[in-house]
């Protein structure tokens, strides 16, 4: 199973997503969206971080059908994992539920789906992603 | 400002490849560095510098130096995935150059086939969280991402693709040494398993077992070696992300820079060049560093590569071996990129001498069809790409 070693500075990112919510940063600085969380933005490297709820909608920029896995998701192939662009305009790698084969395009409207994707009860509430609308 | 002191391969060695369970880590690379300083007509002391990559120690490095009873005034353990080797021969050039070394030993080896060790589920921790956990398999599931992309951009297609592992794998025909030399057709590659779409198995690079070595001498010392040196003209390296989920555009990788600025410092251009040896981890891999290169525009190399542009017999022969898809990719590959383009301008295949001494099952004799020795080769370019399109490194050599 594939457990994740929160730690300090993603902790408030994952407290988020216990509570069904997308939980990014915001640059004081430069006003953009930040994701993973950081102690500076990438982008200007201002030092001024606030988190905020983002919407939860975004749109995908690529996807793989993945046919052959490791592990603990070797069980689930054929199954879709995604580059989301989020609207506030940062980008997740996520697991697309409900989909398989031939049913995600790039430019589909997808949102926010809390699940877990393993069986196991440690199997850690991840930030996967429905189609809401197709491309 | 007097002129620079050169710096030059003067002997490269492969290990044994393919499954090697006799071997380790490092019999795969002290037999490497045996054999290039051996062709080289150098002794282990004359070695003054180690250059290692490779994730089987705290420090490959020092590990190494002790194995071999080496005592270097200098080391170097960069890691930057499989174009490290690119970056070790930059960097080797750069403190010849600064006079701080004369002769710079570069050394891979892996038993990964032999081992075939899954590692053992442990927890997602620091960047590897928010990727991991998710299940794409890595780092083809990576690369598929950008394949995906690419071919939604451009209208491009699998077939496109497919052409870069058919290229290949005419080439491997005329190499022994390669792991897989039978025909291959696009029909082929299209209809071997779909791994992570858009890629098939045949898309993506062998695994294999294997270890290299590279001598690396500055210029007082090239009366001394026996074999005719090939001088490094230009080198350029860079990263533009870790994650897939961080690559600023997937479809343009760091070939962009590192490619202009080593080709800008050997003071050559596109149509210089005699032979290319590319990173070719999956096909996708090649078609982006030939648009980032700028041998073609966004969206053409596809094209560039149809017909058998890059094959034997075609305009610009590129991977000459076999590469990486076809003649062995044991994790980290960009040292035999070196090899392969050293031997190259050496014109070490010429009437069927391979250029490797002492290894009798190289002999065989090429097939019809076609030949590889680059008749004339004068100039290559070395690109090397690492992690999923992380880190690029690109060398220009020139025969001396």
């Amino acid at each position: 199973m594939t457990g994740i070693n929160v730690d300090a500075e993603s902790r408030p990112f994952w407290d988020g997503i216990a509570e069904g919510e997308l939980r990014l940063q915001r640059c004081r600085d430069c006003a953009r969206a930040v994701f993973y969380p950081r102690v500076f933005c990438p982008h200007c490297f201002g030092g001024r971080l606030d988190w905020f709820t983002a919407t939860g909608a975004g749109t995908v920029y690529s996807y793989t059908v993945a046919h052959r896995a490791p592990g603990e998701f070797a069980g689930q192939v054929p199954f879709v994992v995604a580059l989301v662009d989020l609207d506030e305009g940062v980008r997740m790698l996520t697991r697309i539920l409900g989909a398989g084969p031939g049913d995600v395009r790039i430019d589909a409207r997808v949102r926010l789906d809390v699940a877990r994707l393993g069986d196991a009860e440690d199997s850690p509430e991840l930030p996967c992603f429905r189609v809401v609308e197709a491309a | 400002m007097s002129p620079r002191r050169r710096a030059a391969v003067v002997g490269v060695a492969e290990s044994a490849l393919g499954r090697t369970p006799e071997h380790t880590v490092l019999t795969q690379q002290a037999t490497a560095a045996g054999a290039a300083l051996a062709e080289a007509g150098l002794g282990r002391d004359d070695v003054d510098a180690l250059f290692v990559a490779g994730g089987w120690s705290w420090s490959p490095a020092v590990v190494l130096s002790e194995y071999l009873g080496l005592r270097p005034a200098y080391l170097d353990g960069t890691n930057i995935g499989g174009s490290s080797f690119e970056a070790h021969v930059g960097h080797a050039t750069a403190a010849i150059e600064a006079g701080l070394i004369d002769v710079a030993l570069i050394t891979y080896g892996s038993t990964q086939r032999s081992d075939r060790s899954r590692m053992a589920p442990r927890p997602a921790t620091l960047t590897e969280q928010f990727e991991r956990p998710f299940g794409l398999p890595q780092p083809v599931g990576a690369y598929a991402l950008a394949a995906t992309r690419y071919l939604h951009e451009y209208g491009a297609r699998p077939e496109q693709l497919a052409e870069v592992a058919v290229s290949a794998r005419r080439w491997a025909a005329l190499n022994p040494k390669a792991f897989h030399r039978e025909p291959l057709t696009v029909d082929d590659v299209l209809a071997s398993p779909m791994i992570c779409e858009p890629l098939h198995k045949l898309d993506c690079c062998l695994v294999t077992d294997g270890g290299g070595a590279i001598v690396v001498a500055a210029e007082d010392r090239w009366a001394d070696v026996a074999t005719r040196p090939v001088v490094v003209l230009g080198h350029a390296e860079t990263t533009t992300h870790n994650s897939i989920t961080n690559m600023p555009d997937l479809t343009v990788t760091g070939a962009a820079r590192s490619g202009p600025a080593a080709m800008g410092m050997a003071g050559v251009g596109h149509d210089d060049l005699d032979v290319l040896e590319i990173y070719d981890s999956f096909t996708i891999t090649v078609l982006l560093t030939l648009e980032s290169l700028g041998f073609c525009k966004p969206g053409e190399a596809g094209d560039f590569v149809d017909g058998g542009r890059t094959a034997p017999g075609g305009a610009l022969p590129m991977n000459t071996n076999g590469g990486g898809l076809s003649y062995t990719h044991p994790g980290m590959y960009g040292i035999f990129l070196l090899i392969e383009a050293t031997r190259q301008l050496r014109h070490d295949y010429h009437s069927g001498d391979h250029g490797d001494h002492g290894d009798h099952d190289d002999h065989d004799t090429a097939p019809a069809g076609g030949q590889r020795q680059v008749s004339g080769a004068e100039l290559a370019l070395v690109h090397g790409t690492g992690g999923v399109l992380s880190s690029t490194s690109t060398v220009v050599l020139g025969r001396s």
